[in-house]
């Protein structure tokens, strides 16, 4: 059962994935990527991480899509022009990619992890724990991270504003 | 019937990788966001997975950051492309190479 | 010793304080004041000097120092300013200080009206400033500095109308053959350093003294070596044979710079480096030959040339190369204070003559020329009359001063233990010469009828305008100097008489037998004390030779000039070619030009300008740019702009780290 959910939703996710890699419209790619991060969250929830699923459906799903999706409307984002930029993406970035992926994925096979198999339903991140862990241990990070998230809403906001007004 | 970790991890970079070759070859600035934010939640799938095979909430806890510094991302950068958008009228990144607005 | 009115800073002072306000403010400031203030500087600084010397004879020490703070320090080496003054400093600052404030009373009035009033008073000062450096300095280096500010002031003076290109050239002329025998100064003075690890004369000359725990060098040594070296540079400054061809040049420059300068103190510094070093020299008799030999020949070509020019300044010009010249061969005999005695009373008498000689030609409008002149006597008697004083001074007739000092050269150039009687006879046909020469100025100037034009134009050296077209007699303010130059140069002599001068300066010279091996001094003192009766007669009969050979001088000018003036032409006819060697001045300026300064000009500009200059050192410059650019025009290539392009390096060097930290872990 396990194995046939990973199955479902990592193909689901990889089949996102590739979806906004082929299409030409924006607003299909983001919704491929909607499709990606909701089956990310499934596949989180397999690995027994309740919060973080629940998080991912909320700002990522949620928050940060709209976002993007309020953007490409407004920008009226239509078809990706095809124009001829730089070479070097084509001829050096996507081998590199390429050559490091082979060498990650020869390594993982060759030092296969121990793998423990993960029982399903078995919750490992509880949210009252993460919430602890949060606001003992990391509560300086969180607190930076409060003061991160206010200044890029004033960045924003100075940003888009018209300069002329 | 069950999943070794290292599947996810697979899975992981397999996302990881569709984000950078979205970014190299997309055209478009929004999608290159959207690239970006692939390549995030490749990375915070591997963060899970080793949560999970460690017995330990610190993984979690650095999800939780990767997406506030994502969404703070978000809001800054569509802000920019906004901007950029205003003076240039395009969304594509190869005629955005003034290094200026 | 500690006197609080022992202050010699002043003396220098003062008249850098008037340089500096002069040269600041003067340009607002009317003629009056900017004369004011030069004259009140520098008689303030001769007033001071004269309360220094006092205070130094009184004191009886044979020197007073005073330190003013360290200049230089480097491990054990220090170099401070401060003053030295002893009897022969003394001398200087007296002669400096003294001439110096009679002659800018002169300029004062012979500048009337020129162009430029200020900046003359403000050099002149500025000039007084460093020649008292020079000599009141307690170190070399710090003479140094004096030897070289004298030398810009000489240079900025003698450009004084830089307007006319002539002026300028023999500005740049001195000032390049200085550099020549400054050249030799300092590396005389880096292997004093290197060898003494000293440059001040206390720890030089004084008990100890580092130069006096060496002992007397038969062959080459290194004293030998300073000593030459100072000699070098010592011809520069005191134009003296090779380096003489600036001085005659220099009289491009207003009168009184000629007088101040070129004349009474500047070039003397030459001797008196000499005179001050004398503990070198006089353990380096190679050194010392060579003074002498150098002062003799350049006192004899001098006087030749002397006897054959025709413009008045040069004439004197000359007879100052050549005076300098018995001054060497004075110090080159070991008599310092000889030379030093006869650098005073030259000072003195020569002085005069370049005043009067600016009164002359400032009388009759700026002309030079002496085939113009004549019949003067009638027009500026004080004039004539102070002038007739200086000639028969520097002719060496007695009782006047240049007949003690003359003398007194002449006897030691006989009879000391470095002299010869070459140098005594060379010595004497050049006073017979020097007389010759100074007579015809005296005659071709004063005597017989006036030759130039009534109306003369006034576009000549000094060019004066609005003068009258007669000659007429300088202003008193000019005759004062005069007058009391003239005095000077009459009773400035007794001072030397009965060797007093000599016994004056005994604290500064040491004794050539308190030097030699014990043999020697004994070899040289049995003749000395055998008959000193004897010594007394040769000492006179050599007096009275001195004296006949300058009233020769004086017969010979008289016939030829006012007797039978036709003659001259006809002498010069019948030499020929002699007569035009030595008119042209034996054709040094074209030698040096064919030898040293063609060939130079022709390097620079061949080699070093166009090749040196333009391909290797332009070249690599530009080649390096063009190399710079091409490379940055392939590298720019990488900073496109475009986005896309950046993140695709980013992939394949991120690719790359991965590819190695593999690499690492697995090997």
């Amino acid at each position: 059962m396990h194995q046939f959910l990973f199955i479902v939703f990592a193909v689901f996710c990889a089949g996102g994935a590739i979806n906004l890699l082929v299409q030409r419209k924006t607003i299909n790619s983001a919704l491929s990527l909607i499709v990606v991060m909701g089956s990310l969250a499934m596949i989180y929830l397999l690995l027994g991480a309740e919060f973080v699923a629940v998080v991912q459906v909320i700002i990522y799903a949620g928050a940060i899509m709209v976002l993007y999706i309020f953007v490409i409307m407004l920008l009226n984002a239509g078809d990706e022009e095809a124009s001829k930029g730089s070479n070097v993406a084509k001829y050096f970035g996507i081998p590199g990619l390429f050559i490091g992926g082979i060498i990650g994925i020869g390594v993982l096979l060759k030092h296969r992890p121990n793998d423990t198999p993960l029982k399903l339903g078995a919750l490992y991140g509880p949210a009252d724990q993460v919430g602890m862990l949060l606001f003992t241990k990391y509560l300086l990070a969180f607190e930076v991270t409060s003061v991160l998230v206010l200044i890029a809403i004033m960045g924003a906001v100075v940003l888009a504003r018209r300069s002329d007004s | 019937m069950t999943v070794p970790i290292s599947w996810y991890l697979l899975l992981s970079a397999f996302l990881f990788a569709c984000g950078v070759t979205g970014f190299l070859t997309k055209r478009n600035v929004i999608t290159l966001f959207m690239s970006i934010e692939l390549m995030l939640n490749g990375v915070n799938l591997s963060f899970i997975a080793f949560a999970t095979r460690l017995q330990t909430l610190d993984g979690h806890i650095f999800v939780f950051f990767v997406m506030v510094v994502a969404a703070a991302e978000a809001a800054v950068g569509l802000a920019i492309i906004i901007a950029v958008y205003r003076t240039r009228e395009t969304l594509n990144v190869d005629r955005v190479n003034l290094l200026k607005l | 010793m500690t006197n609080s009115l022992f202050q010699p800073w002043l003396v220098p002072a003062l008249p850098l304080a008037g340089m500096a306000i002069n040269g600041l403010f003067g340009k607002r400031f009317s003629e009056k004041l900017v004369a004011a203030i030069a004259l009140i500087a520098t008689g303030c600084s001769f007033l001071v000097a004269c309360l220094q010397a006092l205070l130094l004879v009184n004191s009886g020490s044979p020197m007073l120092e005073q330190h003013y703070g360290t200049w230089i320090q480097a491990g054990k080496f220090t170099v401070d300013f401060g003053i030295y003054l002893d009897h022969l400093s003394l001398i200087m600052m007296l002669v400096v200080t003294g001439v110096g404030f009679l002659i800018h009373i002169y300029a004062a009035a012979y500048m009337h009206h020129e162009g430029g009033y200020y900046r003359f008073f403000s050099y002149l000062n500025l000039f007084m400033f460093f020649m008292l450096v020079l000599v009141l300095a307690n170190n070399y280096l710090l003479m140094f500095v004096g030897w070289e500010g004298v030398g810009l002031a000489s240079y900025l003076l003698i450009g004084f109308y830089f307007l006319k290109d002539s002026a300028a050239n023999a500005g740049k002329k001195a000032f390049i053959t200085n550099r020549v025998g400054d050249f030799g100064f300092l590396i005389a003075l880096f292997m004093m350093i290197q060898t003494f690890g000293s440059v001040h004369y206390g720890s030089l000359y004084f008990n100890p003294g580092l130069v006096n725990a060496l002992p007397l060098e038969h062959s080459t040594g290194i004293l030998t070596m300073i000593g030459l070296l100072m000699l070098v540079g010592a011809c520069g400054k005191s134009a003296q044979i090779p380096l003489f061809v600036w001085l005659p040049d220099a009289m491009e420059g207003p009168t009184p710079v000629s007088a101040l300068i070129h004349a009474a103190t500047m070039v003397t510094a030459g001797v008196y480096m000499v005179a001050r070093s004398n503990p070198i020299f006089s353990r380096a008799p190679i050194a010392l030959l060579a003074v002498a030999v150098i002062g003799t020949l350049t006192s004899f070509f001098a006087a030749t040339i002397g006897m054959t020019q025709m413009d008045i300044k040069r004439v004197l010009a000359y007879s100052t190369v050549s005076q300098l010249g018995y001054m060497f061969m004075a110090a080159g005999v070991a008599a310092y204070s000889a030379g030093v005695f006869h650098l005073m009373t030259h000072a003195f008498f020569k002085a005069l003559l370049f005043l009067a000689a600016g009164s002359v030609i400032h009388g009759i409008g700026g002309e030079q020329d002496m085939r113009k002149m004549g019949g003067l006597r009638k027009y500026m008697p004080w004039t004539f009359y102070t002038m007739a004083t200086a000639t028969v001074a520097i002719a060496g007739i007695p009782p006047l001063a240049g007949f003690w000092s003359k003398d007194e050269i002449l006897w030691q150039a006989w009879s000391s233990p470095y002299g010869s009687k070459i140098f005594w006879a060379v010595g004497v046909i050049t006073a017979f010469m020097t007389s010759f020469y100074m007579f015809r100025l005296l005659f071709m100037t004063f005597f017989g009828e006036y030759r130039g034009e009534a109306a003369v134009a006034h576009a000549g050296h000094d060019a004066h305008g609005g003068h009258g077209h007669t000659p007429h007699e300088s202003p008193w303010m000019m005759l004062g100097p005069l007058v009391v130059l003239a005095a000077l140069s009459i009773f400035g002599g007794f001072v030397g008489a009965g060797h007093r001068f000599e016994h004056f300066l005994d604290p500064v010279i040491q004794k050539v037998e308190a030097h030699r091996s014990a043999l020697e001094v004994e070899a040289a003192a049995a003749p000395m004390t055998e008959e000193p009766a004897a010594e007394k007669s040769t000492e006179l009969a050599l007096m009275a030779t001195s004296v006949i050979v300058a009233l020769a001088g004086l017969g010979l000018a008289w016939f030829l000039y006012i007797k039978r003036p036709e003659l001259p032409a006809r002498i010069a006819a019948a030499l020929g070619g002699l007569y035009t060697l030595v008119y042209n001045k034996y054709w040094i300026d074209e030698l040096y030009k064919a030898v040293l300064i063609s060939p130079l000009l022709w390097i620079s500009t061949h080699v070093l300008w166009q090749s040196v200059d333009q391909k290797i050192i332009d070249g690599s410059v530009n080649d390096l740019a063009v190399t710079a650019r091409d490379v940055s025009g392939v590298v720019r290539q990488q900073q496109s702009g475009l986005i896309r392009s950046y993140a695709g390096w980013i992939a394949a060097g991120a690719a790359l780290v991965v590819a190695y930290m593999v690499w690492m872990g697995t090997r």
